[in-house]
């Protein structure tokens, strides 16, 4: 392929489809034509517009069609879509295997729906690669327009040949009026007046303003990959931390994955209360609204981190009364309040009574979240505790199980060692309840006092070091977004062609606003024009 | 003090709907009217323009000062429930009508844009107008910003909506039968489908009709209450009311949960009313809708109202971004500890935003100008009102703190 020369003698790149030089159209079929010029991209040469030959012009051409980034986009969304109908399997309101919870709550759909991968959709593989595939295709559109579109503008020149003017779709030819050179000088006064930059030549001029605003779509695609490069950088280990600690009160517990230990010193239940609220609004019953959820939260770095054997030494390093839209924040980690068990059971308080004598054998207490294996009664007594199911259900096969780490539903199996039974004696313990093993009839027995109540906290332990990129890669797109759209990129060419003024108009959007503009500049300077819309049928599909 | 505010605001609430009335109407005859007069046709239409223009700038006053009462009369931005929230963004739409109206001057989209408002305003009154104290959730000025920008970037969408909607009715050519014309009279009806669901709320609520049904849902036994009469009954339920209709039929066996027969049969309703809306009015006039309509629009300039479809949309699109993507991820941050979870709101926000994306790339670089940017620009809006109406009361998320009274 050659490079292609137009009749004023210009030689443009190959591809290149109006005259990098006097915008007349280089090839045959459209110079015939009498439609409008495709003005995008200013005519000038695209790489997937211009070569399909090997594998990489192939997928450059993939990536570059709008078509098909199109295509991509509805994709997403119709996926998405289907993606809403069921919740996600991490918004399941009971605790429950997808496997099982969708079939049984939704019937067939439902198991459809889960063989399809839907319950997990937005970190399904296929999902992931669309919107990988949609930043790609960012970029490389971008590429392909952005930089040809840059040189065609900046090489444009004032005087352009009668077939370029003719065929805008805005234009009007006069015939040249009297004292032209200085209603010319007028005309660009009030073009001036209305920020146009002009550039003149001679009898000919060209009036522009707003071009930055064409390079706004692609500032907002800049933005948009960095914003998708924020959102793969969590993957990077060490960028994104996503833990969950519950703490009771007055309890110091260690921030899972980091080398910090936090502390609640209470958490409270706020509930809106009658002052809260202007007078008489129409709500006499505020009772139990909640008003606001609250950890006192003293955060504490572990010194000795890392260092092997050592006992953790901890230091105060952040102090926050965590509520919900106010998390504590400490260089990169971030407490969010986020749950709350409040007057949930903290230890169970037991006394071993011989069932037989009736005999107060003595008192012992089990906390829930860090029980003992051995709980000493007297001199002679001990329980052992043998298993401990903090969450406890059977699974099917009627074993059981712990649904949870949390302690809900706690259950024990003890093993009371005694003078009178010194090869133990096993019973199941359950909230208020115990239970003999199978067959066997026990000595001893429990008494359930009080149990220890306390307020938990649950507060979700989040750290993004993506989150700049991300808000970057937004202010970014945004910025091209106003570019783009709240400003246009208008041009008026004024050219004097012997007896004749050829004007012509053009914007990337608003017509409307363009025509107005053009008619109240000649206006002004007292020339009749009557302009002519040429139809948007001549708009090219590629 | 507080309650005598709350009052005000929604007797202003009121004063803005009846202007809007009124206003659509002087625009409509701004254009249909226009023989009428002694005077020429474009002085009469300049004439009621301006008249329509300046009781809209009243209603839209109105609307506004109802916003600030009850803002001041309960101590928080009305944005927090779904009364407050689709008062709010018919407040958005008149707005957006007004400059969109200042640029174009074209009158005639008054008596499609204004519409789109009063009934807003109806819809909203259908929820519970009772003053919410904020959840911990939504107690942060994000509430402010947030929900004004994303409400401000739909409004404006819905002007866009209008203006496509015009085109089509325009342009569609109703002497043939065709695919468009179908659709057209279709969306007519989808629009008469929701003044219908407006109308049976208000008349049943006037009626204060009930009826309870009490019913299995996961081995408990409840109780729902139906707002309308029961078309749709829940399965193996047992009405207790005595004076209420028997339901005509139970709700399919695979619709769980205890409010889903209870939203059918509202569905139901919608549908049914908006139906029997459309046939009285095809018996009334004896023409279809897109006919009825036709004659307002005929001196108007297709590529005129196809620029301001396209327009409205363009100026949107950033303010929609900013609120409902950027600003929302923002705040979900600082409330949850991620900007972005996957909750329903948060995908459908996508969705809209693609769906104008994709508007937009279609547009600009496909040639998609007309009849086919028309339809993208009416279903875009109606995806708006999936995300609003949809998901807020029929998939449960984080975004669900308004449910039906």
């Amino acid at each position: 392929m050659n490079n292609v020369k137009c009749e004023c003698g210009h030689v443009s790149p190959v591809g290149t489809v109006l005259c990098e030089a006097c915008g007349n159209p280089l090839l045959e079929e459209i110079k015939q034509k009498d439609s409008p010029l495709d003005m995008r991209y200013e005519g000038a040469a695209r790489r997937s517009q211009t070569y399909n030959k090997t594998i990489i012009d192939k997928v450059w051409n993939f990536f570059s069609s709008v078509k098909i980034a199109v295509y991509m986009i509805v994709i997403v969304l119709v996926a998405s879509i289907v993606g809403t109908v069921f919740p996600q399997e991490m918004y399941i309101p009971v605790p429950k295997p997808a496997s099982i919870f969708y079939e049984e709550t939704y019937g067939f759909i439902g198991k459809i729906y889960y063989l399809l991968g839907f319950h997990n959709l937005f970190s399904s593989w296929w999902y992931v690669l669309l919107l990988l595939m949609i930043g790609i295709s960012l970029v490389v559109c971008s590429l392909d327009r952005m930089i040809p579109l840059y040189k065609a503008l900046k090489k444009q020149k004032v005087k352009h040949s009668v077939n370029f003017l003719t065929r805008q779709r805005l234009k009007a030819e006069i015939s040249v009026p009297a004292e032209w050179g200085v209603k010319l000088d007028q005309l660009q006064g009030f073009l001036k007046k209305r920020h146009y930059e002009v550039r003149r030549e001679g009898d000919s001029l060209l009036a522009e303003k707003g071009r930055f605003s064409r390079w706004g779509p692609y500032i907002n695609h800049i933005g948009l990959i960095i914003f998708l490069i924020g959102a793969l950088m969590r993957l990077v280990p060490g960028y994104y931390l996503d833990q969950y600690v519950w703490v009771k009160d007055g309890e110091t517990k260690k921030v899972p994955e980091t080398p910090y230990y936090v502390k609640s010193e209470g958490f409270t239940i706020d509930f809106y209360e009658k002052g809260d609220l202007p007078e008489d609004v129409g709500l006499d019953n505020l009772q139990g609204v909640i008003k606001q959820y609250q950890t006192k939260a003293v955060l504490y770095e572990n010194v000795n981190e890392g260092l092997p054997g050592s006992e953790p030494k901890l230091q105060e390093v952040a102090r926050h009364e965590i509520i919900v839209n106010h998390p504590l924040k400490y260089k990169d980690l971030q407490l969010f309040q986020s749950g709350q068990r409040p007057q949930a059971i903290a230890a169970l308080n037991m006394t071993l009574v011989n069932e037989k004598t009736g005999d107060k054998l003595g008192k012992f207490k089990i906390d829930l979240y860090n029980p003992q294996t051995e709980y000493k009664i007297n001199d002679t007594t001990t329980i052992k505790m043998l298993e401990y199911y903090p969450d406890f259900e059977f699974t099917k096969d009627k074993k059981p199980t712990t649904k949870s780490p949390n302690p809900d539903n706690p259950a024990f199996v003890l093993n009371v060692f005694s003078p009178q039974t010194p090869q133990g004696e096993k019973a199941w313990l359950f909230l208020g309840s115990y239970l003999p093993a199978p067959g066997t009839e026990n000595i001893y027995g429990y008494e359930f006092s009080m149990p220890d109540l306390t307020n938990i906290t649950g507060l979700m332990v989040r750290k993004d070091k993506s989150l700049p990129v991300i808000y970057f890669g937004c202010f970014i797109s945004m910025l091209g977004l106003v570019m783009g759209f709240y400003w246009q990129h208008r041009r008026i060419w004024i050219q004097t062609q012997g007896p004749i003024v050829y004007v012509a108009g053009h914007t990337n959007k608003n017509w409307f606003g363009l025509k107005y503009e053009v008619l109240d500049v000649f206006k002004k300077a007292s020339i009749p024009v009557s302009l002519v819309e040429h139809g948007k049928d001549g708009k090219k599909v590629d | 003090m507080g309650r005598k505010l709350i009052e005000l605001s929604s007797n202003l609430l009121l004063a803005a709907f009846i202007l809007y009335i009124i206003a659509s109407f002087v625009f409509a005859i701004s254009v249909t009217g226009k023989r009428w007069g002694k005077q020429g046709e474009q002085a009469h239409k300049q004439k009621f323009g301006s008249i329509g223009f300046w009781i809209t700038i009243a209603a839209v006053l109105a609307h506004a000062s109802y916003i600030i009462t009850r803002w001041i009369g309960q101590g928080h931005i009305p944005t927090s429930n779904m009364f407050e929230f689709i008062a709010f963004l018919a407040f958005c739409i008149a707005v957006a009508f007004v400059i969109i109206y200042l640029v174009y001057r074209v009158p005639i989209l008054g008596a499609f844009a204004i519409p789109v408002v009063f009934i807003m305003i109806a819809y909203a009154s259908v929820f519970p107008r009772t003053v919410t104290p904020l959840i911990p959730a939504l107690q942060s000025y994000w509430l402010k910003i947030h929900v004004t920008t994303a409400a401000a970037g739909e409004g404006i969408f819905a002007v866009g909506f209008a203006a496509g909607l015009m085109y089509l009715v325009r342009t569609i050519d109703q002497s043939k039968d065709s695919r468009s014309r179908r659709w057209l009279e279709g969306t007519l009806t989808l629009v008469l489908m929701l003044v219908g669901f407006i109308i049976t709320s208000v008349v049943f609520n006037a009626m204060d009709y009930k009826a309870e049904f009490q019913l299995n849902v996961d081995n408990t036994k409840s109780v729902v209450e139906y707002k309308m009469p029961a078309i749709a009954g829940p399965q193996d339920a047992v009405l207790l009311t005595d004076s209420a209709m028997k339901p005509w039929f139970e709700a399919p066996g695979w619709m769980k949960g205890l409010n889903a027969a209870k939203k059918l049969n509202t569905v139901l309703w919608s549908v049914l009313s908006g139906l029997g809306l459309y046939l009285l009015l095809r018996l009334l006039f004896r023409k279809r809708l897109g006919q009825l309509l036709q004659p307002a629009l005929s001196d108007l300039d297709p590529e005129m109202i196809d620029e301001i479809s396209y327009r409205a949309i363009a100026i949107g699109y950033p303010v929609f971004t900013l609120g409902a993507l950027i600003f929302a991820m923002i705040w979900a941050a600082e409330a949850w500890g991620r900007f972005w979870g996957w909750d329903p709101k948060e995908v459908w926000a996508l969705i809209t935003w693609l769906f104008y994306t994709a508007y937009l790339h279609l547009r600009l670089s496909k040639g998609w100008i007309g009849e086919k940017s028309a339809w993208l620009a009416v279903i875009g809006f109606i995806v708006v009102m999936v995300t609003l109406v949809f998901v807020n009361l029929v998939i449960v998320g984080l975004h669900s703190y308004a449910q039906v009274g």
